[in-house]
């Protein structure tokens, strides 16, 4: 099997100009699980990056993958990952480039042990280390925080408690880098944390040096979701026309030791990063864009100014901070029940008015024979105004798809809410079709604070990782 | 609904939305086209305006202004809020939320 190149896949990114001497380029390999692939073989092949970053969980993403790992003890890692590695590891082993990803997930350990035997398999000598600490599920159960969003206690409510993740920041990875590794898997870590450790490397930053943290923070606040900065997420055809967005390229950074950086991506990619791709993405998920707070830092965006200085090239500056909490944000994972949908399509004249007879029989069917409770379920009109919740209904949509949800303790009764659904196909209103059902084990995700000091942030590098088989593997879960 | 003016400026002629969410709560993004807008956008898309379009009470919305970016940052608290049930609406992250701020009037 030969090395596959961006041109195998019909890229059309051009090589980057080499980074100026002193400068970091540190690239986005992914924004979430589900992102593409290829974008990152064009950064890793052609981009000559200094780093590689693999962002690959979100909120709930950690406590899903904490349930694959219940299922099966050799899962829980991102199953994206090794993919990723195959694709990218040979030009970043020949680049000179070092990868860093929080794809561990649920299973960072697991992961590496994946990742270091698929290295040797290929024959590529990149030392792989595993940042470990995130699973506090322990610390929940013995310490029983409240929740942040029902002041309730964490360990001892009901659904089951599943999954408890700190949020941990740069100093695991940063530690690693420093060791020598040039892969580095961890489980949750925060995403700017990601890029702020392999910079804190770089440049000897230390942990209470807030305005550079706070600084590579909005460095990382803008990567972290790879093809949004670069004109994916931001594109509207009439009033943000984006071209090439089939073959939206990812986004890389040029850091200087003064933490300046400038955005920017491969020529010959689709997308494009103005100032104002960037502001959008500098605002993306801040709640307080004077307190932006991370395990790292409480970092302050809005002194943070953009600036073009180039062709797809922008500037920026001015991020700065203030040290970061004592306590760490923990995601809880709680498992517990079945949700179930079904979907189906009205179209043409009096859509709406047979959609809401079809919602009537089936919430009627529900409450009658399955003992639902209306409140329980939640129905929406698709196309006549569902997106915004009813506060701009539309009067007479051409075509309307209702969406009948609900939750369950027993997965047989939830089935039957996409069932109801279904049997609408004979059973009328007049013209309904393409329906679909699902069914899933509920997972919900709340908060909790827990102290740092109860936390251990462990580097384990890939000659040791066997010897934590037993450790990581031990506990009764 | 009263009648819409023609003349009757929205937020989509002034400004582009980002959505981002954090838990239940909604974050809205509000950059000015050219630097010149900002102030009439805001004077224009108050915490009150904004409350009032999405069916909140004031105290639940918090605006920060960004004059460098000229942009400004909403917080809609409990906005994304799943219900007794527990159920999520099809779009949980209210992704599409930007784009019902864009179709708010302005008066000024």
């Amino acid at each position: 099997m030969g090395i596959v190149k961006a041109q195998d896949l019909g890229s059309t990114a051009r090589e980057a100009d080499p980074p100026e001497p002193g400068t970091v380029r540190i690239g986005s390999g992914a924004g979430f699980a589900g992102d593409r692939l290829d974008p990152a073989l064009e950064l890793a092949q052609l981009g000559h990056l200094d780093f590689l970053v693999f962002e690959l969980l979100g909120e709930r993403t950690v406590a899903n993958a904490q349930k694959a790992r219940l299922n099966d003890p050799s899962a829980g890692y991102d199953p994206t990952l090794l993919d990723r590695i195959r694709l990218t590891a040979p030009h970043c082993s020949a680049n000179g480039t070092r990868i860093i990803t929080n794809g561990g997930a649920a299973n960072p350990l697991t992961a590496g042990r994946a990742v270091a035997g698929l290295l040797d398999d290929m024959g590529i000598d990149m030392p792989v280390a595993v940042v470990i600490g995130d699973d506090v599920l322990d610390q929940v159960l013995a310490t029983d925080p409240l929740r942040w969003e029902d002041s309730q206690p964490a360990a001892s409510s009901e659904p089951r408690l599943a999954s408890a993740n700190a949020y941990l920041g740069a100093s695991g990875i940063r530690r690693a880098l420093d060791e020598g590794a040039r892969i580095v898997i961890t489980g949750r870590v925060a995403d700017p944390s990601l890029y702020v450790g392999p910079l804190s490397h770089s440049f000897s930053w230390s942990d209470d040096d807030s305005d550079h943290i706070g600084q590579a923070t909005v460095i990382g606040h803008l990567l972290e979701c790879g093809g949004q900065v670069t004109g994916g997420y931001f594109a509207d055809p009439m009033t943000k026309p984006v071209a090439g967005l089939d073959r939206l390229g990812f986004p890389y950074a040029d850091v200087s030791p003064s933490g300046d950086a400038v955005i920017g991506k491969l020529a010959g990619t689709g997308g494009a990063v103005t100032v104002r791709t960037c502001t959008e993405q500098l605002l993306y998920e801040v709640a307080d864009p004077g307190a932006y707070v991370t395990p790292d830092v409480v970092a302050d965006f809005t002194g943070t100014v953009l600036r073009e200085v180039g062709s797809d090239r922008i500037a920026v500056t001015g991020g700065k901070g203030v040290a970061a909490p004592v306590e760490l944000k923990v995601t809880l994972g709680y498992l517990g029940g079945w949700e179930a949908e079904g979907q189906i399509t009205y179209a043409g004249p009096r859509a709406l008015l047979r959609a809401q007879l079809a919602a009537d029989i089936v919430v009627r069917r529900l409450e009658r024979i399955h003992g639902y409770r209306e409140s329980e379920l939640s129905v929406e009109f698709i196309g006549a105004g569902a997106s915004f919740r009813g506060l701009s209904d539309v009067a007479d949509p051409p075509e309307v798809r209702l969406r009948v949800a609900g939750a369950a303790q027993s997965r047989r009764r939830a089935s039957a809410i996409g069932a109801e659904v279904e049997a609408l196909y004979t059973n009328g209103p007049a013209g309904g079709g393409g329906a679909r059902t699902s069914v899933r084990e509920s997972l919900s995700v709340k908060s909790c604070s827990l102290p740092r000091a109860l936390t251990k942030v462990s580097v384990i590098h890939a000659d040791e990782l066997t010897d934590h088989e037993e450790a990581s593997d031990g506990r009764e879960v | 609904m009263a009648a819409k003016s023609e003349h009757m400026l929205t937020v989509d002629d002034l400004a582009t939305v980002r959505t981002g969410d954090k838990g239940d709560t909604l974050i809205l993004g509000v950059i000015a086209r050219e630097g010149a807008q900002f102030s009439v956008l805001s004077r224009a898309v108050t915490e009150e305006a904004v409350a009032h379009h999405f069916g909140l009470p004031v105290s639940r919305v918090r605006r920060c202004l960004l004059p460098r970016l000229n942009a400004m940052s909403f917080e809609l608290k409990g906005m994304l809020g799943r219900g007794v049930t527990g159920v999520s609406h099809l779009d949980g992250h209210g992704k599409t939320l930007s784009y019902h701020l864009l179709t708010m009037q302005l008066k000024h």
